[in-house]
């Protein structure tokens, strides 16, 4: 036989146990790097930029022109500078910087390999799973994309005429009538640019609907426990007195409590439905009655309407405004402080007093902006104006596009898979965490555990960060606050079969390994660039800004 | 010297007209590392149930409500450099601040040290 001699003999790999750490800090395809500022130095750039001229002298005595007469040419006298001509004589005068300026001049490829790294170690959407809860982050269609992109689209100016962008104006809309007829409401304030920015645009709407009736003296804003945080801050940001209306053993409003409570001093009741605790307030045609009966408005926080788009309009339960979070239910990226929409489906009682401006379609097919000069006599109770301009336009071409490319029967099973999948997750790891809701029937889009049964010692955050070792963002934790040590999970609609089966799986491994008191989940996560960092020294001892060492020794 | 303790988990110590004032160790125990404090200046008026002075964990920020009505003598300086004390020692070292009574009757509405711990007991 004739051997290849070059040494290379191809063997399983020898498992050595625990393997010690590498010389570069680097672990394979994770990259250690020095920040940014640490970087190559301080002196090179990228661009090329001329030597700047001596300076001949001060004024405009330079240059002149050629054809010039001779008495032009004599121009102004020029007036030498006093330290003369030269390079250290700078246009900026005193103002000249003497100090370096300390920004990091990297070459294009240290460039580019600083951003991709930083790009790899993030988790995103578009990597894995993202079980957040209480902030639905679905998937982002390229198709959104593409129609944001689309010129016409994203190259508009909010103050062009409205003949140029009949377009824009048209998917404005477009997606206002979807969203009323999805919610079989009256009317829909398109430019809130949040959630809570919606909340805040209702609340103001039940004001002046109040006001208008003489009843400005109604100043209190009833609160489930259930309710999402904003309601409260919202409400008491309006101008009103807010008060708690406890929960239920089951994390349903308490009816009866909430009924007892309403009176001529109760402006209006805030329920976020389908609620915190991931469940579908049975009782909200009961209680909208009853508020309607006692003078009241009902706000209803839509964050969750995801989990009902198709099923059930607000409109049919009593509701007077409710807010739609586009980024959530009808996707477009989001979070880390992204752009959010959160248009507000008003009531035919509270539609006249919604915002400036809104886009009409006038009989001959021309959409119209009304504004406050063309509002005249069709719109004069409005509370005014709560954004500059229309709206997160780029946030109504993406939840339009989601829309068309469901259409009316997708949009239903959105609802009803994202209701699916919740269930699927509550019911295959309910013998292992407990489930506080567990037995209050279906929930809708999220799926509720609990820190109870867990070692002495141990917490949902530990859970959390073995999640992260294995390959998962955590689910949300600690809230709602109605539950101890609470873990939010909400699948949406787009999870499959299988990437939920895993991620069963690998929650029960790290749940029962909590039960038993497994100590290196105390430090966990073990994989991840960084292990379990030190929030309470990062609290109490916070770096926020890079500082040049060297200079920072010369200081002290 | 006497020890009272509120429902909302502050205690107040009086020693003739002064009070010190902190939070309890079952306090403590549910907020976690502590991380910063901020207490109230000398020479504010405080009416009981006021907001006296913010703890700030890393879970969250709380306030923490004046036991009894007075006037702020003395803050407890050395939580600014060093907020762990409340976890310490939160009802030795890791106090608050201290005041003058204004009044001593409010006293009655508070729980004595064996009621307390019922009280957390049940919680």
């Amino acid at each position: 036989m004739s051997i290849n001699a070059s040494g290379w003999r191809p063997e399983a790999p020898i498992s050595v146990g625990k393997t010690s750490s590498t010389t570069t800090g680097n672990k394979a395809l994770m990259l250690e790097e020095a920040l940014i500022f640490e970087i190559g130095d301080t002196t090179t750039t990228g661009v090329d930029f001329d030597q700047a001229p001596p300076l001949q002298g001060r004024g405009w005595g330079g240059a002149v022109p050629q054809n010039a007469t001779a008495d032009s040419r004599r121009g102004p006298t020029p007036n030498p500078s006093p330290e003369g001509e030269g390079l250290k004589d700078s246009r900026l005068g005193t103002l000249a910087r003497t100090a370096p300026i300390g920004l990091p001049g990297l070459s294009e490829p240290e460039t580019v390999r600083h951003y991709t790294r930083l790009s790899r170690q993030n988790y995103g959407i578009d990597l894995g799973f993202f079980p957040l809860g209480s902030c639905t982050m679905k998937h982002n269609p390229r198709l959104n994309e593409k129609m944001a992109r689309l010129p016409g689209f994203a190259d508009i100016h909010p103050l062009q005429p409205v003949d140029t962008v009949q377009g824009a104006l048209g998917v404005i809309n477009e997606l206002a009538n979807w969203l009323i007829t999805l919610t079989g409401m009256y009317g829909v304030a398109m430019t809130p640019k949040a959630g809570a920015h919606g909340e805040l645009c209702g609340m103001l709407c039940i004001k002046a609907a109040l006001e208008a009736r003489g009843e400005g003296h109604r100043k209190v804003v009833l609160v489930p426990e259930s309710a999402h945080g904003t309601n409260p801050a919202t409400a008491a940001f309006a101008g009103y007195t807010v008060e708690d209306i406890p929960a239920t053993a089951e994390g349903r409003v308490d009816t009866a409590a909430l009924l007892a409570r309403l009176g001529p001093d109760v402006a209006a009741v805030m329920i976020t439905n389908p609620n915190t605790c991931g469940l579908f307030e049975r009782d909200m045609k009961v209680i909208s009655d009853a508020v309607h009966a006692a003078g009241g408005f009902v706000y209803c926080d839509g964050a969750n309407f995801n989990a009902i788009v198709g099923r059930v309009r607000p409109g049919d339960l009593g509701i007077d405004a409710m807010h739609i979070n586009l980024h959530k239910t009808f996707s477009t990226p989001h979070g880390g402080g992204g752009p959010g929409s959160g248009p507000v489906v008003l009531s035919e009682a509270l539609a006249p007093f919604g915002p400036l401006p809104f886009t009409a379609r006038m009989a001959d097919g021309h959409l119209q902006l009304i504004e406050e000069e063309t509002a005249g006599d069709e719109h004069p109770h409005s509370f005014g104006r709560m954004c500059a301009f229309h709206g997160q336009m780029g946030m109504f071409t993406r939840a339009l596009t989601y829309i068309l490319s469901h259409g009316a029967d997708g949009l239903r099973q959105v609802a009803e898979d994202a209701v699916l999948n919740a269930n699927y997750i509550l019911r295959s790891l309910d013998t292992t965490l407990e489930a506080p809701f567990g037995t209050s029937g279906p929930c809708m889009h999220e799926a509720l555990f609990s820190d109870n049964g867990l070692a002495e010692g141990f917490s949902t955050i530990d859970v959390a960060k073995g999640l992260i070792d294995e390959g998962f963002h955590p689910m949300t934790m600690y809230f709602p606050l109605v539950v101890h040590g609470a873990m939010l999970i909400e699948p949406t609609e787009t999870e499959s079969k299988a990437a939920l089966d895993q991620f069963i799986v690998a929650l029960r491994s790290v749940a029962e390994r909590a039960k038993a008191g497994d100590v290196s989940l105390k430090s966990a996560p073990h994989f991840a660039p960084r292990s379990r960092l030190d929030e309470t020294l990062a609290a109490r001892k916070p770096v926020l800004v890079w500082k040049d060492p060297d200079l920072a020794q010369a200081a002290e | 010297m006497s020890r009272y303790f509120t429902e909302d988990h502050e205690w107040v110590d009086v020693d003739g007209d002064i009070g010190t004032v902190g939070i309890s160790e079952y306090a403590q125990e549910q907020l976690g590392d502590i991380v910063f404090v901020d207490v109230p200046d000398e020479g504010k008026e405080l009416t009981k149930g006021d907001e006296a002075a913010v703890v700030e964990s890393v879970k969250a920020a709380s306030d923490v409500y004046s036991p009894v009505s007075g006037t702020v003598i003395e803050a407890n300086a050395s939580l600014g450099d060093t907020p762990g004390l409340v976890n310490e020692d939160p009802e030795g070292d890791g106090w608050f601040y201290k005041l003058t009574l204004a009044d001593p009757d409010e006293l009655s509405e508070l729980m004595d040290e064996i009621a307390y711990q019922a009280f957390v007991a049940k919680l």
